[in-house]
């Protein structure tokens, strides 16, 4: 159990990664962007892979009427993702350090697991909606009115993993070194218990 | 056995171009010209090895060049209005004109040199020279931009100049015109004796670079031609070629032409420094510019200064000698160890080369062969080192590979000599075409050439390129000068006329270049720094319009209450934050010219409307898809009319 309970606690500790590095990264790519152009996704904002690339992204976007990207306080994730995310580590920790003293079992580490998947699933909902609402939400008075063969007005929503062409550019939408972290954080919590489990029997 | 391990080596590669994909049946000449267009190719989206910066010659301005290519990347506006980016004509740039004769819009700059570290190249600045209205401009190598102009006074024709120390010290100023000093009415007649050639030394601040008149050697009047300062062993020292030392006024084609020899002066300036650092010399009547650009402000300034220190070389012992040089000497070059200096007989066939350790023996010996004006002239044989014996004739200027080889051009018989140092025997010789006068290598005049390639910058075209009428630009040659011999590589058209260029590897700049100016670092007085701020301000009949720019529009793009007679004041802040989004702005009518503004900056230009009604204004630079669009409206109103000042951006208005 002590093995089990190290582990939890270390796969919970690691979603304070998020903290320090992004969730999800989404760079454009064209080819009078020689060095690309794009935008890390952190818990509490948005931030330019380079210094003005929000500024730059906005412009090339008001083209086509999307609306400018939301600053820190325009979005209620940004305040409550942080809270979630750090609150979820505390219980993983606080659940591993009683499972360390043998006060609970490790069933609390599957419990814990499957309610981050549940938020998980959740915020990632949340993101593509958000993103489907950025990307088709147009401005009417739109300088540019592309349709596709249907004579639909074009969604720019960029793909929520991997890559896809937007007009000139393609976009790639991947997680960054914050959500890997969490990703192992994840399957170490998973790991805790497996090895709770083995242990027991 | 390695020569003949290379030749082979060399051989094989030559077999194998003319094996490989070569499908002109000329194999004889194919094999050759298919390898030199491989060495001066450089592919879609690759960089040069090299930056060259050619002097403008009469077009007052600097051109950057890229080698081996021979491309041209940019004319930087150093001493003539550019219309192309305003420089000269805006607000903010038209103070770097200003010279005590008032506003000049015209220079004729001559030779850029870049600064220096330890005798070697360091990549922070580019100087340069403007010979008619004697002044020095500094460039930055990070902008790119002109960042300061300081005039000379009491000098003319400033064509000595703008040579850098090997700490980059000081630069230099000479008069290839002699001048009486103090100016005064006089027959010109009557010059003899009694005009003067002043050499100025300019101190440069190690941190910002800014130039300061340190102090004038007031020398006899001569025609300070060339100059290079001594390096590494005779760094300290810093040596002028003269001719006129007949003091002619008139026909002097012929008048200053029969003296046998004329006279190199050796100038000790650390000895004038520290007796200057100590109180000495005197306050003599001058007064000149100083134009500095404030990259913060976006502005520049002049600041009209009043005297400087000068000093009579016969009052510092030890400081100044004359050599004796053949007749008319043009360019004088010092060789990387800072020993050989190397005289350029223009009307000879013949290189004299001055010994530096010579020299010092010969001051210490006093071995003199009488004076000029006070000012010991040694004797010819005891500073003579050598000779080479060219065959070429009408030597100009020399630069050095770093390998123990100097290359001479020869304006007369229209070829580059290369010869050993040492020896003085001639390598090699090639022409050029035609009538080749400077030429470079880059950090060829520093303790650390990097002798892989050299140019030649021709003073006749021809039929180099395709006729474009009488008139046309001027054309220089780059040479490969890897192997013993030299190689021809490439023929590339240059702008004005060049005298002498600065060329440094790529590697030492490039990274250090400037994308955009940070709009949160603009301290323009008259910045708009975001569409909220934008405004029209009015103070009698001056009207100030704080716009800016943004893809792909002008805010505010409708102004009204403008009057005829007013002067209006377009301040464009470009809010782009990126690299290489520039806009321009021009006025229907202005008397001015465009500008165009880089992301971050903010630029003003001049608006007198002379007639009623609605004018349109626009960016010139095809900034983004909707450039065409991006354009404005401006209402003119009747002198005495009670027409509302009033803009407005999609009909917002506001006032």
């Amino acid at each position: 159990m002590k093995t089990a309970s190290i582990t939890m606690i270390i796969g919970s500790a690691l979603l304070f990664g998020l903290f320090l590095y992004p969730l999800w990264s989404i760079t454009l790519e064209a080819p009078q962007y020689p060095s690309g152009i794009g935008m890390y996704i952190h818990l509490d904002g948005l931030e330019g892979h380079e210094k003005h690339d929000i500024q730059n992204i906005d412009g090339l976007n008001h083209y086509i009427g999307m609306r400018k990207l939301p600053k820190d306080d325009e979005m209620w994730e940004f305040s409550v993702f942080p809270k979630v995310v750090g609150g979820m580590a505390i219980v993983g920790i606080i659940i591993g350090v009683l499972g360390f003293f043998k006060k609970i079992s490790y069933n609390w580490f599957l419990g814990w697991l499957i309610l981050m998947v549940v938020l998980g699933v959740l915020g990632m909902i949340d993101f593509n909606n958000w993103m489907t609402d950025y990307g088709t939400n147009l401005d009417p008075k739109a300088i540019m009115k592309m349709t596709d063969k249907e004579g639909n007005p074009l969604s720019y929503k960029p793909p929520l993993f991997g890559s896809k062409d937007i007009l000139n550019f393609t976009a790639h939408s991947y997680p960054a070194l914050g959500a890997i972290l969490m990703g192992i954080g994840m399957s170490l919590t998973c790991v805790a218990y497996i090895i709770g489990f083995k242990k027991a029997k | 056995m390695k020569t003949i391990q290379k030749l082979l080596l060399g051989l094989g590669a030559g077999l194998l171009l003319i094996g490989c994909g070569n499908n002109s049946k000329d194999g004889s000449s194919g094999a050759m010209a298919s390898s030199n267009a491989e060495k001066v190719y450089v592919a879609p989206g690759e960089h040069d090895e090299f930056y060259a910066f050619l002097s403008g010659g009469y077009s007052g301005n600097l051109t950057v060049y890229g080698l081996p290519s021979g491309r041209m990347f940019k004319e930087i506006p150093v001493f003539s209005q550019f219309p192309t980016n305003g420089y000269g004509y805006s607000e903010e740039t038209k103070a770097m004109l200003n010279t005590s004769f008032g506003f000049v819009p015209w220079g004729d700059a001559h030779h850029p040199d870049i600064s220096q570290t330890n005798g070697e190249l360091d990549g922070r600045w580019v100087f340069i020279n403007e010979n008619n209205t004697p002044r020095i401009a500094r460039i930055s190598l990070e902008t790119f931009e002109t960042e300061e102009i300081i005039e000379i006074p009491n000098s003319a024709g400033n064509h000595a100049s703008s040579f850098v120390t090997e700490n980059t010290e000081y630069i230099v100023a000479g008069t290839r015109f002699a001048v009486p000093n103090p100016q005064r009415d006089m027959p010109i007649d009557e010059m003899k004796g009694e005009f003067k050639g002043p050499l100025s030394f300019i101190s440069i601040d190690q941190e910002h670079g800014h130039m300061n008149l340190d102090f004038q050697l007031n020398m006899p009047g001569f025609n300070y031609d060339l100059a290079h300062p001594g390096r590494d062993k005779s760094h300290g020292w810093f040596f002028f070629t003269s001719y006129n030392t007949e003091e002619a006024h008139s026909m002097m084609e012929v008048n200053a032409s029969q003296n046998d020899k004329d006279f190199i002066a050796a100038v000790n300036w650390q000895k004038i420094a520290e007796y200057v650092e100590n109180g000495g010399g005197t306050k003599v009547a001058g007064t000149y510019a100083h134009n500095t650009y404030d990259e913060s402000t976006m502005t520049a300034t002049t600041e009209m200064k009043e005297g400087v220190i000068s000093v009579d070389p016969r009052n510092v012992e030890g400081a100044v000698y004359y050599m004796p040089v053949p007749k008319s000497p043009h360019g004088l070059d010092v060789d990387p160890s800072g020993q050989y200096i190397i005289g350029n007989g223009k009307l000879s066939t013949q290189l004299s080369v001055y010994s530096f350790d010579k020299m010092m023996k010969a001051i210490e010996d006093k071995d003199y062969d009488g004076d000029a004006y006070g000012i010991p002239i040694l004797s010819f044989e005891s500073v003579l080192e050598g000779v080479v014996d060219s065959g070429g004739l009408g030597p100009l200027h020399t630069e050095f590979d770093g390998k123990g080889y100097g290359y001479t051009t020869f304006f007369i018989s229209s070829e580059v000599v290369k010869w050993k140092i040492g020896t003085w025997e001639v390598i090699d010789r090639l022409p050029t075409y035609y009538s080749v006068g400077h030429l470079t290598i880059p950090g060829g005049n520093s303790r650390k050439p990097f002798g892989k390639y050299m140019f030649s910058m021709n003073k006749i075209t021809k039929d180099r390129y395709l006729p474009t009428g009488p008139e046309l630009e001027h054309s220089a040659q780059l040479y490969d000068i890897t192997g013993d011999k030299m190689e021809l590589l490439l023929d590339f058209p240059t702008h004005g006329e060049p005298h002498y260029a600065a060329a440094i590897p790529a590697e030492l700049i490039k990274s250090k270049s400037k994308k955009y100016y940070e709009l949160e670092e603009n301290n323009h007085k008259y910045a708009a720094k975001s569409e909220a701020d934008t405004r029209v301000e009015r103070n009698g009949n001056e009207v100030h319009i704080y716009a800016t720019t943004v893809r792909s529009h002008f805010a505010p793009d409708n102004i009204e209450g403008i009057k005829v007679g007013d002067k209006v004041y377009f301040h464009i802040t470009n809010l782009e934050q990126d690299f290489d989004v520039p806009h321009g702005f021009a006025m229907i009518g202005a008397n001015t010219s465009e500008i165009l503004v880089m992301p971050g900056q903010t630029k003003t230009i001049t608006w007198e409307p002379k007639r009623e009604g609605v004018w349109p204004f626009y960016c010139t630079d095809f900034c983004s898809a909707l450039h065409q669009e991006m354009q404005g409206y401006v209402r003119v109103s009747a002198k005495n009319s009670n027409t509302k000042l009033r803009w407005s951006l999609d009909d917002e208005w506001k006032e």
